[in-house]
């Protein structure tokens, strides 16, 4: 991956980007435990796979979405936060 | 030098998956201090190939918190005999280690590690400017002019090793002891019945046993999948590079965490240069023209001279990297399942201690007390074990 394409300023290098971590929804804060809610606060997918992440074209300040396989440094696709609403669930519906 | 084995036992006492150093180590000490010698070492590649032979072979204890500072004295300890224990040169050389404080605040953070250090009976000092340019006369302290040097953390016993002969090392004392090593064996899964290991399945084979260690360093997430278990660890790469060699000119160790750069001059004259971490998760082991652009900048702020040298080589390992840059180590809620893990950036010179506290943990079923501030469940309680603060540089 030396280019990526942000959905506002076309294809930049990559070195342009900032990596916000992989896209979750939190559990509704008041009626979770607290092994699930503290499972949130610091258990990730470490796993290789595709996942929805979070970016940023850090010139522009733009925050997006990208669809990345973390095994092969590909990006599958971008997109603009509204075009990803449905994968940011409200609380408490989280999977 | 090493045995070889035709065919998998159908079980053993405790099966290791990975035999970097960490794994061999760890069956080095089952077998010679605990009796434990029906012992697989399960490694998918070869030997030492993973991050046991990418690392830049730096072997300090100058950590911040109590826990790391204990832990990682009794490494640098068991590392100075390591070479007579083996009968095998390790290259263990003594050099003084030098990081760098290039701000007010850093200048402070140095002053902290120092006085935790001494506490614990670690040699560690906070020196001034004059003091560093004594010890290395060709650096820049002005950096360029943008990061000028105030000071440093010296701490006297840091030290280089030949890596490769550390898993060799280990590797052997195991094999003469009974254990078998299995390269080229890839664990495809774990079984556990009523929460308790019962076996593990590999490309070759299932065995039966109840006992298991994973030291996979970063592809610890893909084995935990196979027995279901969740923790903070996520990968990022980390990559590093050697010039060719030159003349001896460079003795201590130089860490500058504000400029990214680590570096020591081999015994071949080649220096091994570090920086921080690739900035995303990725499982890949893929070199970048950033890394090197950025490092060689760095380098040159301190050492413009080495401007004609060229780099030779570059490489990445994959980083199990933890919130608090701590491992996590230990038992864990799978009974038989024991995990020396996050090791992020900073496993290498842990190997010694690794070895003999996992080894002791898993002979007893109980944690060893210096990984007591370790252990998976920390994190349910929001009892970090904080040692960002002392990370070769800011990751």
């Amino acid at each position: 991956m030396k280019i990526m394409v942000c959905p506002l300023n076309g294809p930049r290098p990559v070195s342009e980007f900032a990596y916000g971590g992989e896209v979750r929804n939190s559990p509704d804060a008041d009626a979770c435990s607290d092994a699930e809610w503290s499972a949130y606060v610091f258990n990730r997918s470490g796993s290789p796979g595709v996942k929805h992440e979070w970016w940023c074209h850090i010139a522009s300040g733009f925050w997006f979405i990208a669809l990345r396989d973390t095994a092969r440094d590909t990006v599958i696709a971008t997109y603009r936060v509204e075009a990803a609403r449905n994968l940011l669930e409200p609380p408490g519906r989280a999977p | 030098m090493f045995t070889r084995h035709g065919s998998l036992k159908p079980g053993y006492d405790v099966v290791i998956i990975g035999g970097g150093g960490h794994g061999l180590a760890a069956a080095y000490y089952l077998a010679r201090d605990h009796g434990i010698r029906n012992v697989a070492v399960l490694e998918k590649g070869y030997i030492g190939g993973g991050n046991t032979g990418r690392n830049t072979t730096i072997i300090r204890s100058n950590y911040l918190t109590p826990e790391g500072v204990k832990f990682y004295d009794q490494s640098v300890r068991l590392w100075q005999d390591l070479a007579e224990d083996f009968d095998l040169n390790l290259f263990y050389s003594t050099r003084g280690h030098f990081t760098l404080a290039h701000t007010d605040s850093a200048m402070r953070t140095m002053r902290w590690r120092a006085e935790v250090n001494k506490h614990y009976g670690v040699s560690s000092e906070a020196v001034d400017a004059a003091f560093v340019k004594r010890a290395i006369p060709s650096i820049d302290m002005s950096c360029g002019g943008h990061a000028p040097i105030l000071g440093a953390l010296f701490h006297e016993p840091g030290a280089i090793a030949r890596h490769d002969a550390v898993a060799w090392g280990y590797g052997r004392g195991a094999d003469r002891r009974g254990v078998e090593i299995h390269q080229q064996t890839e664990v495809t899964g774990i079984r556990v019945a009523g929460g308790r290991v019962v076996g593990v399945d590999t490309s070759r084979g299932s065995i039966a046993t109840s006992r298991v260690l994973c030291a996979v360093a970063g592809f610890t997430p893909r084995v935990l999948d196979m027995v279901d278990l969740h923790t903070p660890i996520y990968v990022h790469p980390l990559q590093a590079m050697v010039s060719e060699p030159v003349k001896p000119w460079l003795d201590p160790i130089i860490v500058s965490g504000s400029l990214h750069v680590y570096v020591s001059q081999t015994a071949r004259g080649e220096l091994v240069m570090g920086a921080s971490l690739d900035p995303y998760e990725l499982h890949h082991t893929r070199s970048t023209l950033d890394f090197v652009e950025s490092l060689s900048a760095h380098m040159l702020d301190m050492f413009p001279f080495l401007s004609e040298v060229k780099v030779n080589r570059q490489w990445a390992g994959l980083a199990d990297m933890t919130p608090d840059f701590a491992p996590i180590m230990g038992t864990t809620p799978v009974e038989g399942f024991f995990l020396d893990a996050g090791w992020g950036t900073w496993g290498f010179k842990a190997t010694p201690v690794c070895g003999k506290t996992m080894s002791h943990t898993v002979a007893t079923g109980r944690n060893h007390a210096l990984i007591e501030g370790f252990s998976m469940e920390r994190f349910a309680r929001y009892r970090m074990t904080g040692e960002k603060g002392a990370a070769s540089v800011g990751h």
